[in-house]
């Protein structure tokens, strides 16, 4: 049976009732040198049963290595049930349903969904969910270009600490609107964002400082002083932060005096598995006084007129089926099933269950970070981290992680080309999923790397009572 | 029949003007407009000190069905939008012409002002629409 919605008798019948002969006739308004012609880089169609084939070979090719790369997205438990669940027919659908109304139950979800995550991030209200943290941020950046009303400079301030492909995702979507994104470089010693760093801009004319949480090395920033340094010249506080990491460290809605502006990050720790590189989802939480500049669907609780209770779409005005070309963004949808896979991990894990996950997290990197640490791999910055740390070396770091990879083990994310200036520079995590007996055996083969390299090896360093 | 109170000025957009007797004007939209956007929900206003060339969008109006630009009637700048509305968005149904107004501006020119429609001039135009 043919999954396609409209026959080919449809599409004809379709065509004689609106008076036209060929589906072409219907872009003949679009001239032939704005049109690409035939897809040539497209392949042809392939059946079922080819296209499960090459998935399976494909996925084969990945295989299952031991994997202590995070660098944005984590590997987490999921329990079973989560998965079970989604794929249940109800559910199995990655909009928010277009009779939205019609559909309680998926409207109920999405409201769950944002009541967690307002809550996880103590802001006032959350939208539907975004397609990644990447996308987020910028939305969060053009939300607060149209929100701060007393910045005309349409400038930004994003510390170089920020994921690189967050910036790098951000200024392909926002730099063709007139928006200047001003890098601010992180310490050197702590991997931060200093008020040093910061007090050229004071007084200027910046519409929002980015602050994210932990920061692309883990690092954990003084989220209190900058939020505060950032409201104090007028300046609006977008948060970048890792779901997980909420749990356990003060959420943006609570930071400094008057807590963040805009929430946005990554939702994949949150249930969804890592899966060859997506697809994840963003979110993305605001304060009351901005919900009408908040891109994306946002879902209401209310009564019927029999004071009923129901759930129903709100706020659309903002919305481009609405406001046409002046809709708050071009963003009309939501990450539907993987918002359902992360509304029901919440309710299987709960705020402890996370709160655990967290910690867990924390101790594995903690644990893992000292027991590589010897005369001849190095952290990097001495400030607290959450669970990610940079280790650097003086050797070379491609010859240590060869060994590495030929034993099936994914070492961290190497930092050389993002950032040249950190050296031979490895980004390593270990979530909750990592025993001890992993720890050892990443430990194991880098001491076998580091001896092939040196003629004595590094002698592990003592360690305190 | 929508009320049209005849000492008033007009833009075709829809909004009324009154010169006030220190050279400023009060504007906000008609009785006739805010019958066609039906209940505000929210209304959007320009901060003070912003500049509006005429016919620009200065400002929205929101109602439960849709979400409607306001235009500055004419070029000037403005020096204090009606912060009450924040709380009573609906007050520019239930009074479009006293505590509905949206914002007084200091005309660039109050010559301009006598280019807008008068009362007669607006009922002729809101029939013929």
């Amino acid at each position: 049976m043919p999954f396609v919605p409209h026959t080919e008798d449809d599409v004809r019948d379709m065509l004689k009732t609106i008076g036209v002969s060929d589906i072409e006739d219907l872009f003949d308004e679009i001239p032939q040198h704005l049109r690409c012609g035939s897809l040539d880089g497209i392949p042809k169609g392939m059946s079922e049963q080819e296209i499960s084939r090459l998935m399976s070979e494909r996925a084969a090719k990945d295989g299952q290595p031991l994997c202590f790369i995070g660098a944005g997205a984590y590997e987490h438990h999921i329990p079973a049930a989560v998965w079970e669940l989604v794929t249940r027919g109800e559910f199995y659908s990655a909009y928010t349903p277009y009779q939205a109304e019609a559909s309680q139950g998926t409207l109920q979800l999405v409201y769950e969904f944002q009541t967690m995550m307002t809550e996880l991030m103590a802001m006032d209200v959350s939208n539907a969910s975004l397609y990644d943290g990447a996308s987020a941020l910028a939305e969060a950046v053009l939300m607060a270009i149209r929100s701060n009303r007393k910045s005309k400079s349409r400038r930004i301030l994003v510390p170089t600490s920020v994921h690189p492909a967050y910036r790098a995702t951000t200024r392909t979507i926002v730099t063709n609107q007139g928006i200047e994104l001003v890098e601010v470089p992180f310490d050197n010693e702590g991997g931060h964002i200093t008020l040093d760093s910061l007090e050229p801009y004071a007084g200027e004319d910046i519409a929002a400082l980015v602050i994210a949480q932990p920061n692309f090395f883990g690092v954990l920033e003084d989220v209190d002083a900058l939020t505060n340094w950032a409201h104090a010249n007028g300046v609006m506080v977008i948060a970048v932060v890792n779901p997980v990491a909420m749990a356990l460290l003060k959420p943006p809605g609570q930071w400094g005096e008057t807590g963040a502006d805009i929430a946005v990050g990554e939702g994949q720790p949150l249930g969804v598995p890592l899966s060859s590189g997506g697809p994840y989802f963003g979110f993305m939480c605001a304060r009351q006084t901005f919900v009408r500049q908040m891109p994306g669907r946002i879902v209401g609780r209310t009564v019927d007129r029999d004071g009923r209770e129901g759930f129903t779409l709100t706020l659309q005005a903002r919305e481009q089926h609405i406001r046409r070309s002046k809709a708050t963004s071009n963003i009309c949808t939501n990450q539907g099933l993987l918002v359902t896979a992360a509304t029901i991990h919440m309710s299987l894990v709960g705020a402890e269950g996370l709160r655990r996950v967290a910690l867990a997290s924390h101790a594995n990197t903690c644990k893992l970070v000292d027991k590589l640490s010897n005369d001849c791999i190095r952290p990097r910055f001495n400030r607290p981290y959450f669970h990610e740390a940079v280790l650097t070396t003086d050797l070379s770091l491609p010859r240590l992680l060869r060994p590495l990879y030929a034993h099936n083990l994914q070492p961290g994310y190497v930092l050389t080309d993002d950032y040249p200036e950190l050296g031979e520079s490895l980004l390593v995590c270990a979530t909750e999923t990592k025993t001890d007996a992993d720890l050892d055996r990443f430990v194991d083969h880098m001491a076998r790397a580091i001896e092939k390299q040196t003629t004595t090896g590094c002698p592990v360093q003592p360690k305190m009572a | 029949m929508s009320e049209v109170p005849g000492d008033l000025r007009y833009s075709r957009s829809h909004e009324w003007v009154r010169v006030n007797d220190d050279g400023t004007v009060t504007t906000g939209i008609s009785d006739n407009a805010q019958e066609q956007l039906g209940d505000l929900v929210f209304v959007e206003l320009p901060e003070v000190d912003h500049e509006v060339e005429a016919e620009e969008a200065c400002a929205v109006v929101e109602s439960v069905k849709a979400a409607s630009d306001v235009y500055a009637p004419i070029a000037g700048t403005v020096v204090e939008a009606n912060e009450d509305l924040a709380d009573t968005p609906e007050a520019v149904n239930q009074d479009p012409y006293g505590a509905g107004w949206l914002m007084r501006l200091q005309p660039s020119s109050v010559d301009d002002v006598d280019r807008l429609m008068s009362a007669e001039e607006y009922l002729e135009f809101i029939e013929s629409e």
